[in-house]
């Protein structure tokens, strides 16, 4: 039982990283109909803007944690949200309404180009973070050597109450702001949204930059809650959380959030109970069988294919 | 287009708000950059060992890519209202001084000496370089060069008239026709040029680094071979694999394995893997061909990485990340082997002929087992095309659902496209362990799939003799710029974007099927 709520603890976290990634997929494929390829480097950029933000309070001196992760967020969340947009403009935009598979190439393309931008500048060795907030509550066992101690570390909660906002702020965005509607009507029909007056280009560019913001404080969690960074974390974090998007159904935002925390779970588990080697297998194993056998995911809606 | 309708009263005021519109692209240019670059770029992070992290500030260079890129949306910008000239002439300038001077002294110099200092000495002038990495100049220096190219193509745009859909059209169609006849001519000339490299290659500049040299051309052949492998699968079935190079493994580690345990050689063991390949495509390709688009390449990516996962996990299967070494190396049937010293009861080749033995020999005949081996591909996939099966590949590439009206069953269909792409991958998978001699997780990531996919859409899928370039395009390429092996992959990535940017159809794009119904030439109106 303690063995299996520390599981728990562990997966939700994991779970609310991936659900931030994923909401990146799931809305640009909702709006442009794409799988933007470079996202998950766009979250590893996230986590080196947070890194080296932390870096500069270390050596001007803010050591107040609160102010230090306040610098962090707003670091990481603003220069990130200029790479997803300079992301879509340079590799995307150019190639809208060409083939399925001119924007997935080019995607993939972006993807080498930033892992190894990053890998140039930032050199290629994996980059240990001090971390910054430690401790937390010990729920079960006594705290005793002997037996199997319950943690819930502070950071662990930090990680889930700041998704559960930026969610709740999320979604209120995307449900009642001026840009949440002409995001939904771009979504249903781009070329009649543009003849009623909405600016697809700079929609498609804001869900872009959100994405990126997103995906950048998924990164500054991650960078302190695992403290190591590299040029490469951003690959398989990426396909995960398009795991999760596709799970919860691509297209749907609460889907992604869902996808994400149970993808979460099940790696926190397979790895509890089964073996940590195989857990991205799991993650794999499982993204094929909901395609084969729930193609529209869990929340999504059926596609519908015009002849 | 408007504003070549504005380009003829060109007055001072037209010049000057075209300033002022200029201005500000470069300022918002200038804040995008400076944000892009300002911690990624300005902080270099370092860990030594036993220390904790700590970074060194390059705010230099962040100032010079905020000015360099700025100015260049500037002239752009200028451009764009009739104002060409600063956008020609500056990029032509900037792209010979700062990508020139580069190439030259990256052509000229020993890259051990390359230092960034002495880098730009070569033609005996010190010129001073925005950034220290001569490379980075280089790459600011193509910047240059597309800042001419878009002001270039303009300016023709303006002196000819804009495109109109007929023009364009009809343009396209030139240019299909010319790939066709590219790849008729071309194909035959580069098949005889391939089977003549040992008689060029003594009066070749690279004489002295014969066995280098053919080394890298098997490797561009090994990646032919997959490219049309992979052509089948994605160019005439138009399904979309990014987990090929699983198939590319399970040939490798077929042979690996069963020449390491059993002792079997590598013309035994070849249709051995070319055949438990195909049974792998067919067994991943069963449950998911149902799946369109994206989703078959989601999938297909995640099918990958599995395959690689468990060959680092299963470790008394497959040694895990050791990896599998001695495997046997190539030898000609039983015949002879290519070894120097023949192991008991067989022949080498060079006493087999009563020659000196020479390193070459083996590097020469791995070369011609590649390339008959990708001829066999080539030959299989072109027949294969005149065929039903081939016919119907092409027809559900083009339209699934009024294949299905027509009865012809598309799940079995893409079953055999996967089925055969895999076999070829398998063979050349496991002509690339005997190769190798060893092989190991690391061989096989999806860096290799992105790579073989790059090669077929650049080749303009479907296109055998562009996937042929292509391939020498991007493997060859990063061969002969090992120098640079730093920025390879960056530039690969960039060039990546670019070539879909420029032509999202690729090289030598003639994407039709091979058979159409005698429609075209009653349709173009007196044509």
């Amino acid at each position: 039982m303690e063995y299996f709520l520390q599981q728990l603890i562990n997966g939700l976290t994991l779970g609310a990283v991936y659900g931030l990634i994923a909401i990146g997929y799931t809305m640009v494929y909702g709006i442009i109909g794409m799988v933007n390829f470079a996202h998950g480097d766009v979250y590893m950029i996230g986590a080196f803007q947070a890194m080296i933000m932390l870096l500069i309070c270390g050596v001007i001196g803010i050591s107040w944690v609160p102010l230090q992760l306040a610098l962090m967020l707003i670091a990481a969340v603003v220069l990130t949200a200029a790479y997803g947009w300079a992301v879509e403009r340079i590799a995307y935009r150019p190639l809208r309404g060409s083939s399925r598979l001119a924007p997935l190439i080019s995607a993939i393309g972006m993807s080498i180009l930033l892992e190894n931008y990053v890998q140039l500048l930032q050199g290629p060795r994996p980059k240990p973070v001090e971390p910054v907030i430690r401790g937390g509550f010990t729920l079960m066992g006594g705290g005793g050597t002997d037996t199997f101690n319950v943690q819930l570390g502070y950071l662990q909660i930090i990680i889930v109450l700041l998704t559960v906002l930026l969610m709740a702020a999320f979604a209120y965005l995307i449900a009642k702001s001026p840009l949440g509607r002409s995001q939904r009507a771009c979504e249903q029909d781009m070329k009649m949204a543009s003849l009623l007056g909405v600016n697809v280009d700079r929609t498609i560019s804001l869900t872009f930059v959100m994405g990126a913001a997103l995906a950048a404080v998924a990164g500054m969690m991650v960078t302190l809650y695992w403290g190591v960074n590299d040029f490469f974390m951003g690959f398989v974090a990426g396909i995960k959380a398009f795991t999760a998007a596709v799970l919860g159904g691509i297209g749907s935002l609460p889907g992604a959030m869902l996808g994400g925390v149970l993808i979460g779970l099940i790696e926190a588990f397979w790895s509890g109970y089964f073996s940590a080697e195989y857990k991205d297998v799991a993650a794999f194993a499982i993204l094929v069988m909901v395609l084969i056998f729930r193609p529209t995911g869990l929340l999504g809606r059926p596609e519908i294919e015009k002849v | 287009m408007t504003d070549i309708a504005t380009r003829a009263p060109v007055g001072a005021q037209v010049r000057r708000s075209a300033m002022i519109e200029a201005g500000k692209e470069a300022a918002a240019t200038a804040l995008i950059v400076f944000l892009l670059s300002f911690f990624m770029v300005g902080f270099k992070t370092e860990a030594n060992q036993g220390q904790p992290l700590g970074y060194v500030t390059q705010f230099v260079d962040v100032a010079w890519a905020c000015v360099l890129v700025s100015v260049g949306r500037f002239a752009i910008a200028l451009d764009r209202h009739g104002v060409s000239k600063p956008a020609l002439i500056g990029g032509l300038l900037s792209f010979i001084y700062l990508a020139g001077i580069g190439v030259i002294g990256v052509a000229e110099q020993d890259p051990d000496s390359a230092a960034a200092t002495g880098f730009y000495n070569v033609l005996g002038i010190n010129v001073p370089m925005p950034f220290e990495q001569p490379m980075v100049n280089v790459i600011f220096g193509f910047g240059g060069l597309t800042m001419f190219g878009i002001a270039y193509r303009r300016l023709r745009v303006a002196r000819h008239g804009a495109l109109t859909v007929e023009v364009r059209e009809a343009t396209e169609e030139r240019r299909a026709q010319w790939a066709r006849r590219m790849s008729g001519t071309l194909g035959p000339i580069l098949i005889v040029l391939a089977i003549c490299v040992p008689i060029f290659m003594p009066i070749s500049p690279w004489s002295n680094a014969t066995r280098q040299v053919v080394d890298s051309l098997v490797l561009v052949l090994t990646y032919v071979m997959l490219g049309w492998g992979l052509n089948i699968v994605v160019g005439l079935a138009g399904l979309l694999d990014l987990g090929y190079v699983a198939f590319y493994a399970v040939g490798a580690y077929t042979y690996g394995l069963i020449s390491t345990s059993f002792g079997l050689n590598f013309w035994e063991c070849m249709p051995l893997a070319g055949a438990l390949a195909a049974t792998f495509g067919l067994l991943l390709g069963f449950p998911v061909l149902r799946l369109r688009g994206d989703y078959l390449a989601i999938v297909t990516l995640g099918f990958g990485e599995m395959i690689r996962l468990i060959l680092i996990n299963w470790k008394d299967f497959t040694h895990g990340p050791d990896g599998i070494t001695n495997i046997p190396k190539i030898d000609f049937f039983g015949v002879f082997t290519m070894e120097r010293h023949a192991p008991e009861g067989h022949v080498t080749f060079a006493e087999f002929f009563g020659m000196d033995y020479s390193p070459t020999q083996r590097v020469y005949f791995l070369y011609y087992v590649i390339l008959v081996l990708a001829l066999i591909t080539n030959f299989v996939t072109i027949r294969l095309r005149k065929l039903p099966i081939g016919r119907a590949w092409e027809a559900l590439r083009e339209d699934e659902t009024a294949c299905r009206a027509l009865g012809i069953n598309p799940t079995n269909t893409k079953l055999t496209a996967f089925a055969m792409g895999a076999m070829f991958a398998g063979f050349a998978g496991s002509f690339f362990a005997t190769r190798q001699g060893f092989i190991s997780p690391e061989s096989f990531v999806f860096l290799e799939s992105a790579q073989i996919l790059a090669i077929v859409v650049l080749g303009g899928m479907g296109s055998q003799v562009g996937v042929a370039l292509a391939a020498i395009l991007l493997v060859g390429l990063p061969e002969v710029m090992r120098e640079l092996a730093l920025y390879r992959m960056l530039i690969y990535g960039i060039a990546m974007v670019l070539i879909m940017i420029w032509r999202p159809r690729g090289l030598l794009a003639h994407r039709e099927p091979t058979i159409l119904l005698r429609r075209r030439t009653g349709n173009g109106a007196g044509k």
